[in-house]
């Protein structure tokens, strides 16, 4: 009997409408956390004052269900999707409705252009979302939303180095990187650092990377001892809050490995700002809890008549 | 921290007194103008042969704020990176623009600019932006509607609180 779960267009646009709003008002709490316990070891800093402004900001954007940063982001969606679970092709066909929706009842500000060189007019509803489905290990379903800021993006960086660069060439490149755009990206700020797999994938692998919440080190050990180190070392720049002065540029640096050619050391260093704007939904669980419910109500309405293709769930 | 009080619209002689890394309150008239706009004003200006809407003297906050919430004109704005506006910032201050407010490094061609013409750009904290936008009292779009978050703005701010980032002798902030 095939027992899989089916995530539906109407799960996955759901999920995505009501994430937005509320991601774009209300920080993570481990994000929050991060910034207490910086404020806490920060000395008579300019970059003491930022986080004073940086808590301050979280508990105004809450209170009064406004956005945490004027912009807004870009709209990612990105589904993983368990050996145990079926997905549609038309499964992102909504996204964009939801999308727009969204960011005009929660009057979120509309930062797409329509194409990037040919026609930069605003597509004035902040649509299209970018949208990525991955098949993975882990039973079940999750969409993982992120409202990813410009200023931080442009901050990041895709490079192709040469196996020879080992280690060090990716930590040099790495402290380049934060060194040269740590201050347009409105640090404190999340690292998600890629390596490996090829040109394409290793941007995702580092955007991936910040859905980590700050604190949870890689389960890899040797992974876990390389963020350390990398906190360390960008933290020791003494750039701080804002790049202007003081002990925490970074909140955390998550790094995410995987294979690559014999020829290939691919990095990308993806920038996440303080206002980290994100929420995994897991939607297996509403989708069963969902479908078992419209079933039942459906079984009681028709006396059991209609049975659809969900009857096994 | 002690701030220094400053109004809108700048006077150059004021400004000559700051020093980068200096914490302000800014209070007074200034406007709203990012990317696409520097686009449209840079033509204007090249036509015109002098700043129009009244920008002479003024001061640009760039940023592009979010639609007007919880009874205030913006939900949230905040400062958007400078370095973008860099093209045209040396021209601006040429022609009149007398300051700016943004976030982040910039180059070594804005750093002249504002030793030249007794400029300076101001650094405000980003993705403090629900905090900020409490300190604007009201905004209308004055130019270039139809790019949306992008259109010139002029603002009413009080006590918003920016720090000197590159003041009139070519210090910076980031290299404190």
């Amino acid at each position: 009997m095939n027992t899989s779960a089916i995530i539906t267009k109407e799960d996955v646009a759901r999920a995505v409408y009501e994430a937005i709003p509320k991601i774009a008002c209300e920080l993570p709490a481990d994000v929050r956390v991060a910034l207490e316990d910086a404020r806490a070891c920060e000395g008579p800093t300019r970059g003491a004052f930022v986080l004073d402004q940086l808590i301050e900001n979280a508990r105004i954007a809450a209170a009064d269900h406004v956005p945490l940063c004027q912009d807004t982001g870009t709209v990612w969606v990105c589904l993983e999707i368990g050996p145990d679970v079926v997905v549609p092709g038309d499964v992102f066909a909504l996204v964009d409705d939801a999308v727009a929706r969204a960011y005009d009842e929660a009057r979120l500000r509309k930062s797409v252009v329509r194409d990037a060189l040919f026609d930069r007019a605003n597509t004035g509803d902040n649509t299209p979302a970018f949208v990525d489905v991955h098949f993975v290990e882990r039973p079940g379903a999750r969409v993982h939303v992120m409202l990813k800021g410009g200023g931080s993006d442009n901050a990041s960086r895709v490079v192709m180095l040469a196996p020879g660069a080992g280690r060090e060439g990716v930590v040099r490149e790495i402290m380049d990187c934060v060194r040269a755009k740590a201050a347009n990206a409105c640090p404190p700020l999340v690292l998600g650092i890629g390596v490996g797999s090829t040109f394409d994938r290793v941007a995702h692998l580092a955007k991936a990377a910040l859905l980590r919440p700050v604190g949870q080190r890689s389960q890899d050990e040797r992974t876990a001892a390389f963020e350390r180190e990398l906190l360390e070392e960008i933290n020791a720049l003494g750039l701080g809050p804002g790049a202007l002065g003081g002990k925490t540029l970074a909140l955390d640096v998550h790094v995410e490995t995987a294979p690559c050619h014999i020829a290939a050391l691919p990095l990308a260093i993806n920038m996440g700002c303080s206002a980290m704007r994100r929420a995994t939904i897991d939607l297996a669980a509403v989708a069963s809890a969902e479908t078992c419910a419209a079933f039942e109500a459906r079984a009681v309405a028709s006396q059991g008549e209609h049975v659809s293709e969900r009857e096994g769930e | 921290m002690d701030r220094k009080r400053l109004s809108l619209p700048f006077d150059r002689a004021e400004l000559a007194k700051l020093r980068a890394g200096d914490a302000c309150l800014v209070s007074g008239e200034m406007f709203m103008l990012r990317d696409a706009g520097h686009v449209r004003l840079l033509a204007e200006l090249d036509r015109r042969g002098s700043l129009p809407y009244g920008l002479d003297g003024a001061t640009i906050f760039y940023a592009g704020p979010s639609p007007a919430a919880a009874g205030r004109p913006f939900g949230a704005v905040g400062p958007t990176t400078a370095s973008r506006m860099d093209f045209a910032a040396p021209t601006l201050h040429r022609a009149g623009i007398v300051a700016t407010v943004g976030k982040g490094v910039r180059g070594q061609e804005v750093v002249r600019a504002c030793r030249e013409t007794g400029s300076v750009y101001f650094v405000a904290t980003g993705g403090a932006a629900a905090l900020l936008a409490r300190c604007v009292v009201s905004g209308e779009v004055v130019a270039y509607d139809d790019l949306g978050t992008e259109a010139l703005r002029r603002i009413e701010v009080c006590d918003l609180p920016i720090f000197v980032g590159i003041d009139t002798q070519g210090k910076c902030i980031y290299d404190l």
